[in-house]
């Protein structure tokens, strides 16, 4: 039931998986073919509501993929709730895309992951270049038939690490730290935008290395090419084929998209996000933290 | 000191988001955002008097005037920040015209009583109250 891959530009054919991404020529293309489903996933909550691309549904992930009461993603019931109101079926390709060089979006992707939606794929460029390209959005709501979709139960021991796991992995594999670098210093608590997701202490977890989530966003909006990502985590983080890698960020929406990267474009077969991040790891009690601009150790 | 009072412009505001039910709250908030008034020419070219307004996850810069004791407000942000400018207009709305005093009694919580704290989340409305302190703030130290 799955749609072909997008194989018509060079750079997706170097990656790992050359299927998790398509350009906007061949969403273009493909929009409205039996089996795709396409997902607008933003930073901005009105973003959606303001244009988006012809018959793509919008996917929140502070209303919808979080449960509205304890610091979690909502459960299999609440995922076949939400993903049967979208309209969207167990088989079908999804195709995200956000705002933000798809932070959100591959957030969203993580967490359809992390029930085991097989086909899911990111918009290399996501939102803006498909708007910087004049191609056509609709402010007209998309008008997709409820599904059935399947309850899932969600699994988070492949993808996701929780902050136990953390304490215990440190010094194992290696810890990719993707926030700005004041904020892995610990000159600030928050990034420089966000100080409401701020947290008590400052710093790093003792062996995290700093590589920004930016580093892997090419000039044009897209990823970078294999060649330069080898070079950025391969040989510069020393991240290697059969390691265990955790990458956290401040709420986990940045290193989603380090996940991503890691995962699915380079290969690296355990990538886990820690989705708690500084926000949970900066307030917690007695556990360890460096400060300054290098790892430290345990 | 401690007494607040919610004007009447504000009162209606929230009224009118909270006879909606909250999935078309949203479409309210938008209409805000597209009425965000542009701002005034002398303001415009004179971005050093704005104040951006760091609570919000998108740039946002807020600037009040206060003339015989009457408040006007003027806020600019993206057009690829529609929920940042639809707080903005719903305040610069809400407070301008008002006195300096009724713009300090505005309740500090007033962003949490219009019923969009489950349809935005709590976390975005944060922005919005970060906006209203600041404003309470400029009121009175221009006033």
């Amino acid at each position: 039931m799955t749609i072909e891959s997008d194989t018509s530009v060079a750079k997706f054919a170097e990656y790992a998986e050359p299927g998790r991404l398509v350009s906007t020529e061949w969403l273009a293309a493909h929009l409205g073919d039996p089996g795709l489903v396409v997902v607008e996933s933003d930073e901005d909550v009105l973003l959606y509501e303001t244009g988006h691309i012809p018959g793509a549904v919008k996917v929140d992930w502070h209303t919808e993929l979080n449960d509205p009461v304890v610091r979690d993603y909502v459960d299999g019931e609440g995922f076949a709730e939400l993903l049967g109101r979208k309209g969207i079926e167990r088989s079908d390709t999804v195709v995200i895309y956000g705002d933000k060089n798809n932070w959100w979006a591959a957030y969203a992707l993580w967490v359809f992951s992390l029930f085991g939606h097989e086909d899911v794929r990111l918009l290399d460029g996501g939102r803006d270049r498909w708007i910087a390209e004049g191609r056509e959005i609709t402010t007209a709501p998309a008008d997709r038939p409820v599904t059935e979709y399947p309850v899932v139960a969600r699994d988070d021991s492949v993808l996701r690490a929780y902050k136990d796991d953390v304490v215990a992995f440190i010094g194992t594999g290696p810890l990719i730290d993707v926030r700005s670098p004041e904020e892995y210093s610990g000159e600030r608590t928050s990034a420089p935008a966000y100080p409401e997701e701020g947290a008590l202490r400052a710093g790093h977890i003792p062996t995290a290395q700093s590589v920004p989530w930016a580093k892997a966003v090419a000039e044009d909006g897209g990823f970078k090419s294999r060649a330069e990502l080898d070079a950025i985590y391969r040989e510069g983080a020393g991240i290697a084929d059969g390691d265990d890698v955790i990458a956290y960020c401040r709420i986990g929406e940045r290193s989603s998209h380090t996940w991503f990267v890691l995962k699915h474009l380079l290969g690296i077969e355990n990538v886990r996000n820690y989705d708690g991040s500084w926000t949970e790891w900066g307030s917690a009690v007695r556990v360890p933290i460096v400060t300054g601009a290098e790892p430290g150790t345990l | 000191m401690s007494t607040t009072h919610v004007p009447e412009t504000l009162a209606e505001i929230r009224d009118d988001f909270l006879e909606l039910p909250e999935a078309e709250r949203l479409q309210l908030l938008l209409e805000f955002s597209n009425e965000l008034p542009a701002v005034s020419d002398e303001v415009a070219s004179h971005p050093e008097m704005y104040e951006r307004v760091a609570e919000c996850q998108s740039p946002v810069y807020i600037h009040v005037d206060v003339q015989d004791d009457v408040v006007t407000m003027h806020a600019t942000a993206p057009p690829e920040a529609p929920t940042t400018r639809g707080f903005a207009s719903i305040l610069v709305q809400g407070i301008t015209g008002l006195s300096a005093d009724e713009v300090i009694a505005i309740p500090d919580d007033y962003p949490q009583s219009i019923g969009l704290t489950r349809a935005v989340s709590p976390l975005r409305i944060a922005g919005m109250t970060g906006m209203l302190l600041r404003v309470k703030r400029q009121v009175a130290q221009k006033r």
